[in-house]
């Protein structure tokens, strides 16, 4: 496993580049496929509203996908993820036009843990909301 | 109705080895927009230490929540899956699962609690290869929602 990011190189608090993920119902179909996952209330808006949901979702695991590419793409080595670890706390709701729902991700390193580890507490939000809690990562450096 | 406490700890038979593919990694991959070449090129893969490409982090789950339905539709165990969200997902990683691997979960009731009238499930999938070794730990919790209840979550 090969970091970019050196042990050395990171304090508490540093930051990591925020990124935004796009995600329309194309997305949503595609993740279904790729994933297995095809509950409706993912692709079918009758259904989602049906059950009482604002309007189609998006798949909790495809926001989990994403959320962690703010490491992954930081560290350059996926290999190098320890733990990672999410609370579904809101839903990405994704509207039928081109546009979809944006998820803003950033990440901070908030401990340097032993062996060449440090722990990252990242932030997801769509449309203002927090989508994901408690998430963290903890990554091995270089 | 609170779910029976007895079945904590119970673990079930593991599943049959699922094959982990190079292009299903791939269309995972893409799925998710991540052109990462670890995940579609051998030679990027080598050049970071990996025998072989990668699947992202999240891959996985696909495999442990099939797993987990052995949990979820265990007819003396009861759970209302119509009522069920996915609260809480957590791996713990040995290594990264990567194309050739032959992977097989085994499901453990991890904890039971009644919450508000909420179910709550915690359910861990050990995934092991081929060798035996334990490559990564799924830690799954499901919340299956007091029949009474109206939200959208």
């Amino acid at each position: 496993m090969t970091s970019k990011i050196t042990y050395e190189d990171v304090e508490v608090g540093t930051e990591l580049p925020v990124q935004t993920f796009s995600v329309t119902r194309a997305t949503l179909v595609r993740y279904a496929g790729a994933s297995g996952d095809f509950n409706p209330i993912h692709w079918n808006e009758k259904f989602a509203k049906e059950v009482g949901l604002p309007d189609v979702i998006a798949h909790g695991m495809f926001t989990m996908a994403e959320a962690i590419r703010v490491v992954t793409d930081w560290t350059g080595d996926p290999g190098a993820v320890v733990e990672y670890g999410v609370r579904f706390t809101k839903p990405v709701v994704v509207p039928n036009d081109d546009q979809g729902a944006l998820i803003e991700v950033s990440g901070k390193v908030a401990a340097k843990l032993d062996d060449n580890t440090v722990r990252v507490d990242l932030t997801a939000t769509s449309d203002g909301q927090k989508v994901l809690g408690m998430s963290r990562a903890v990554v091995r450096l270089g | 109705m609170a779910l029976d406490q007895s079945f904590v700890g119970r673990t079930y038979p593991p599943t049959e080895p699922y094959e982990v593919g190079r292009e299903k990694i791939r269309e995972f991959a893409e799925a998710v927009g991540d052109a990462n070449p670890v995940y579609t090129d051998p030679e990027a893969a080598k050049a970071l230490g990996h025998s072989d490409v990668i699947a992202p982090p999240t891959f996985v789950f696909s495999i442990t929540f099939r797993a987990a339905g052995q949990v979820v539709e265990d007819p003396q165990l009861g759970l209302d899956y119509s009522r069920v969200v996915h609260g809480d997902q957590k791996f713990a990683y040995r290594r990264p699962v990567r194309a050739g691997d032959r992977l097989s979960v085994t499901s453990t009731i991890e904890a039971i609690k009644s919450l508000a009238g909420n179910d709550i499930i915690d359910i861990r999938g050990d995934v092991h290869d081929e060798a035996g070794e334990l490559v990564v730990s799924a830690l799954t919790k499901l919340v299956a929602r007091a029949a009474d209840v109206e939200e959208g979550a």
